[in-house]
């Protein structure tokens, strides 16, 4: 069986998991989900179109997007640096996670906010609603079903993630997972840190798909 | 039928023109042209066309959620066309509109969507309250004040849009197909609602529709509209009394049956024929459709008329009527009977030569 030392370790790693996650999902949220109103708001004949600006914004969410979150983690050291003053640790990873949910929540949030009845805008432009309005009147509160479906699906995958910032010294249960489990060949080690990663993964899930079904007013009745 | 402030004009759209740029290579789509309209206070006017006929993109001009390529679009006396963004979201605030998928906010109550619009206008609380809780009481909603538009049927939704659309108190009130994604009888439901709103609180009401029934369920005037233009427009009582345009006849016509049996329609040829007797349709409006016309000719001229249709409908109260009539007899007294019904200011056509039926 574990041994103390290895039970202490491993709620540890499972702190540092949440910390990161968690802190890295709610700035990649206040971040992501301005640029991804802006996006979804300036896209060609939407209510402020604005095709430089979509398109520039667009580009950047798509290079972030499109590279893989290792070379991320190891390509903005510098930036890491300057933002947590260190390269290493826990606080450290926040900052490439971060850089990493932030584009991703910006696409869940634009194509939610695209999936709006676009009857409902001319409703509320018919109302004489300003833009400003009929984002935080109407556009977020309808689309708010798929955004928290979205956001869930964003904190999984930061879960995944934060398993490869081992690679910076940020800890976490992943990291836990490939210094015990693997480089010391412990596979009880291993095997608990995948049992704590699938119990997180199916609370996370869960409690989603709780609140998406809580804001989701569409199918009340049949 | 006039109604109580008929010197006055609420929405006034001139030489109003809108063409939409094509995709692509081919020439720019014209969805308006040349539109003349006046639509006068009180009044409830309806657009009937078919689908691509342009009626959406005009009742879409009067608010200017569609801005016209040229012309003047004149509400209650402002010129909507020359406010900036600001001044015409002000304007907006009196035109009421409602919708033929309702488009209701999923996520709010049928209160909160009610009181939308007074929220959008920074509305106080307990205004909005005041506001809203008539309004429900007005459309029949107060028990579903706090259900969500998904639990409701298609007519409970549509009134919650009624009802959403007259929180802002409005002069007038934009129908964008309102009734046909509803039954038959919902919408008599619906279309009753409209014209109590418009008798109680003297509202104008435009509405487009495809139905004719709409029509003639509740409008005072109407103008019929095909490929971008008004092809005729006046009274709706006139209109169907006289449609002159082929359009105008073919929405007509379903309604109000003008038309004759099949088994009649056979033995109808359009030209003269020997021993072929002609046939007359005679329309009748107003107080005329209850005056002895028929017997009175019969008497006087010594004509037989055989009589192969009639019948008598009700528009806007008035009653109208039509009988299809086979004369039998000489040439002379036939022309003596048309000037005579002509004469008497009665609808009088030839329809065509009946042959005797085959035996």
């Amino acid at each position: 069986m574990l041994s103390p030392q290895i039970i202490d370790l491993l709620i540890k790693a499972l702190i540092d998991t949440l910390h990161m996650v968690a802190v890295s999902g709610a700035i990649g949220t206040l971040i992501g989900l301005p640029i991804g109103v802006a996006l979804a708001v300036t896209g060609r004949g939407e209510l402020l179109q604005n095709l430089v600006f979509n398109r520039i914004v667009g580009a950047v969410v798509n290079m972030t997007r499109s590279t893989p979150f290792i070379i991320l983690v190891v390509a903005i050291i510098p930036f890491t640096r300057l933002i947590a003053g260190t390269s290493i640790g826990t606080s450290a990873a926040i900052v490439p996670l971060t850089v990493a949910a932030a584009p991703f929540i910006a696409r869940i949030v634009e194509n939610a906010i695209r999936e709006v009845d676009r009857g409902l805008i001319e409703a509320a432009q018919a109302m004489g609603a300003t833009p400003f309005q009929i984002v935080t009147k109407v556009l977020l509160p309808e689309a708010m079903p798929a955004i928290a479906m979205g956001l869930t699906l964003s904190a999984v995958s930061l879960i995944g993630y934060s398993a490869m910032v081992g690679a910076v010294g940020g800890g976490g249960l992943g990291d836990l997972g490939i210094r015990y489990g693997y480089q010391r060949f412990l596979p009880e080690v291993m095997l608990a840190v995948v049992v704590v990663l699938i119990v997180l993964v199916q609370i996370v899930q869960s409690t989603g798909d709780w609140i998406a079904r809580r804001v989701n007013k569409r199918h009340l009745k049949v | 039928m006039t109604s109580p402030f008929a010197d006055q004009k609420m929405i006034t759209l001139t030489n109003l023109q809108k063409t939409f740029p094509s995709r692509g290579a081919g020439a720019p789509v014209t969805a308006l042209a040349d539109i003349d309209l006046t639509i006068e206070r009180g009044e409830i006017f309806g657009v009937i066309g078919r689908s691509g006929a342009g009626k959406s993109t005009l009742l879409r001009t009067i608010n200017l959620l569609e801005s016209p390529s040229s012309g003047s679009v004149r509400v209650d006396d402002v010129e909507m066309t020359a406010l900036s963004p600001k001044e015409l979201r002000e304007a907006r605030h009196s035109i009421g509109m409602i919708f033929q998928h309702f488009n209701l906010l999923s996520s709010r109550t049928v209160f909160d969507n009610v009181a939308l619009p007074l929220e959008l206008a920074g509305v106080a609380k307990p205004v909005i309250r005041q506001t809203v809780e008539p309004l429900l009481d007005l459309v029949g909603l107060t028990d579903k004040r706090d259900r969500y538009p998904s639990e409701l049927s298609g007519g409970q939704k549509q009134r919650v849009g009624i009802a959403r659309a007259l929180a802002s108190k409005p002069k007038v009130l934009l129908s964008d197909e309102a009734t046909s994604a509803l039954d038959p009888e919902t919408t008599t439901q619906i279309l009753h609602l409209l014209a109590d709103i418009n008798r109680r609180l003297g509202l104008t009401i435009v509405l487009i529709t495809h139905e004719i029934g709409v029509i003639k369920e509740i409008c005072h005037k109407v103008a019929v509209m095909e490929a971008g233009r008004v092809i005729e427009q006046g009274p709706v009582f006139d209109i169907f009394a006289h449609p002159t345009h082929p359009t105008t006849r073919s929405f007509v016509d379903p309604v109000i049956n003008r038309g004759i049996p099949d088994g009649l329609r056979a033995r109808l040829s359009p030209t003269p024929q020997p021993g072929a007797n002609p046939v007359l349709r005679i329309t009748f409006t107003g107080e005329k459709a209850t005056s002895p016309v028929i017997s009175a000719i019969s008497r006087q001229l010594n004509l037989d008329l055989n009589i192969w249709h009639g019948q008598i409908d009700e528009i806007q109260g008035a009653p109208f009527g039509t009988l299809v009539v086979e004369a039998l007899g000489d040439d002379t007294a036939v022309e003596a009977a048309i000037s005579l019904l002509n004469v008497n200011h009665l609808g009088v056509e030839v329809l065509g030569y009946a042959l005797p039926a085959n035996h």
